[in-house]
């Protein structure tokens, strides 16, 4: 399916030019005869009754607009400064900060240890164009003009970016080439790492998704999103909870601490997967993006 | 095809919309026409669904654009004000992304886009990317992604804003092609537009509707339609004026100018304006064409006014404001 899907999506750039060559338009500006088969409009797979194309057809939504966004992605700066700026912070810490070598272990845990932190200001960065250009630019007057769902919308925007930043993380494998080559590694704890790191990003994300539908203003939206995401990583910090024990019962603190998302990351850094940790991560994104949805409909009343 | 049922847009406190109802049937034309902020955009959001109605009923091909959005979406084609597109994809891709959107992929997809870019001249900038694009070209991207799945209805908010006279004509006589298959509503200041492409006519003000006709029944609503303009050679005002005492359809008579020897007047036939349309001037014409052969005057010019657009556009939005006709 995924490469039937592919196939009809990726149309060859060629076969445009093959047929604008062999075609004689006028370009003078008169009147142009409208084709004969103007009356006989294409069929849309809108009219199927079936439900496994109505699947199929939400999907192909989602896919569009998911693939529309990457593509948005590297066709400006953004993309290639941002996996560049990644790539040469993680090393960096990793390497020199993190004491790899010193300690002498062969794990990742200094590498991933920095990723809330290279997060916190990169993710927002990817995040906020999404629906702060959709604004600006007026296309959201377009996209929600088309038959297509806001949440076919979301996701699909969503999605896209999540997939750029596995992009970017898919390429620290020189780093798990490093650890292999100097010692033993547990394999799956690195998978593992790598699966929490996805979904601390996916988290801080939908949080970019929602603080750039609030407002057309790119860098409101960045500052928004980047003291939302400082707030969740510090929520289980002793320093932030001593503040909060003085005056509030011990339930809230626990609830408190519990929306922190060091202490859901950690799991999966030590190769545990645990299903409170996903389940955190998953509520956080589906909250996120639920929220995102109704500022879009506030927009739009 | 459109079927508009007391629709009503409130924002707060602030009334846009205000109780308006009318349809568009297949083969019709209709034309917005209205003063900046009188609700055209609004209603016309509302119609394609992007923005929901604090009351009232639309329905497009049968489908209720509230209770069935994205079966109504499918069948309208929609080119928003200032024609808003994504700037970081060609103008080809753009397209791809549209039809894509619209449920057309492979071969249907390429048919549709080749029938869009000839169809709005854009073979030349195909591999642009649209933010290097002119307003003109950027309006017709905007004009073949409302186009591309062929819909049943369009609604264009002002097509032709921005461009110049040879697009201006270019877009009139697509939309008047068009407008023989589908049902089309575009919005435009252009009142020269109403004429050229439109069947049918809308004046909305403050959110109402104040005038609905074709564009030659809204002429006949100026104060000067179905009066006559006559250029006399050589001859005083007064002495004219006093003829014309004979005449027995004339209402009164108004002189116009009185340059180059050549006296410009207006004769307004009995009941002329919105009751007479032209049959006062059916009248009237033949006995003044008697009088001024038994005068032996020396006629200039004839003609029949059949009122202005612009002056019945002024009357209706602005009647505190005594129009000089």
């Amino acid at each position: 399916m995924t490469c039937f899907v592919l196939s009809r999506c990726l149309t060859p750039q060629h076969e445009y030019e093959r047929k604008h060559q062999s075609n004689s338009f006028s370009t003078s500006g008169t009147l142009r005869k409208l084709p004969p088969e103007h009356g006989t409009p294409p069929t849309p797979l809108l009219e199927d009754e079936d439900e496994f194309e109505d699947d199929y057809r939400v999907m192909k939504a989602v896919w569009t607009i998911a693939k529309r966004e990457l593509g948005a992605y590297f066709s400006s700066p953004v993309a290639y400064v941002f996996i560049v700026i990644f790539l040469l912070l993680t090393g960096f810490f990793t390497f020199m900060v993190g004491s790899f070598f010193e300690r002498g272990i062969a794990d990742l845990l200094p590498f991933f240890v920095w990723h809330p932190w290279l997060y916190l200001f990169l993710v927002p960065a990817v995040g906020m164009r999404l629906w702060s250009e959709e604004l600006r630019l007026g296309t959201m007057e377009l996209l929600f003009t088309m038959p297509v769902t806001p949440w076919q919308a979301i996701l699909g925007k969503f999605l896209a970016s999540w997939a750029f930043i596995l992009i970017a993380l898919i390429l620290t494998f020189p780093i798990v080439l490093t650890v292999r080559y100097l010692g033993r590694p547990d394999m799956g704890q690195i998978l593992c790492g790598y699966g929490g790191s996805f979904l601390l990003a996916g988290a801080f994300l939908a949080i970019a998704c929602l603080t750039s539908s609030l407002t057309r203003n790119q860098v409101v939206s960045f500052i928004l999103s980047v003291v939302i995401c400082l707030f969740l990583i510090l929520c289980g910090w002793p320093p932030v909870t001593n503040v909060v024990i003085s005056w509030a019962p011990a339930s809230l603190v626990d609830a408190l601490a519990g929306l922190g998302v060091m202490a859901h990351y950690e799991g999966f850094q030590r190769g545990v997967i645990d299903s409170r940790d996903l389940f955190f991560f998953l509520s956080v994104i589906v909250f996120f993006l639920f929220t995102t949805s109704v500022v879009l409909r506030a927009h739009r009343a | 095809m459109i079927s508009v049922e007391k629709l009503t847009k409130h924002f707060g406190p602030k009334v846009a919309v205000d109780d308006v109802s009318f349809s568009v049937e297949k083969g019709e034309v209709l034309g917005f026409l209205g003063p900046n902020g009188a609700g055209k955009s609004t209603s016309m959001r509302m119609i394609t669904g992007y923005l929901p109605p604090t009351a009232g009923k639309i329905s497009v091909c049968g489908f209720d654009m509230v209770e069935q959005p994205l079966q109504g979406k499918a069948k309208i084609g929609y080119l928003p004000e200032n024609a808003p597109l994504y700037s970081d994809m060609s103008v080809l891709g753009f397209l791809g992304f549209c039809a894509e959107l619209r449920g057309l992929f492979g071969s249907a997809k390429s048919k549709a886009i080749d029938r869009v870019v000839g169809l709005c001249f854009l073979d030349r900038v195909l591999h642009q990317s649209v933010d290097t694009l002119s307003k003109g070209y950027r309006h017709r991207t905007c004009l073949a992604q409302a186009l591309i799945h062929d819909p049943e209805v369009l609604v264009m908010d002002e097509p032709t804003d921005g461009l110049d006279p040879n697009q201006k004509h270019e877009v009139r006589m697509l939309i008047r092609e068009m407008g023989n298959t589908k049902a089309i509503i575009f919005s435009t200041h252009i009142l020269e537009e109403v004429e050229a492409a439109c069947t049918r006519a809308l004046i909305i003000d403050q959110g109402k509707i104040i005038a609905n006709g074709t564009p030659a029944q809204l002429k006949s609503r100026a104060p000067v339609a179905g009066s006559l303009v006559i250029g006399i050679r050589a001859v005083g005002w007064k002495a004219v004026q006093s003829e014309f005492v004979t005449l027995r359809y004339l209402e009164r008579s108004e002189l116009i100018s009185d340059a180059d020897s050549v006296l410009s007047v207006r004769l307004f036939p009995k009941g002329s304006g919105e009751t007479a349309g032209t049959t006062g001037s059916t009248a009237l014409l033949p006995e003044f064409l008697d009088l001024a052969h038994r005068q032996r005057w020396e006629i200039q010019h004839v003609s029949v006014d059949e009122g202005r657009l612009d002056d019945v556009f002024r009357s209706i939005t602005m009647p505190d404001t005594a129009t000089r006709v």
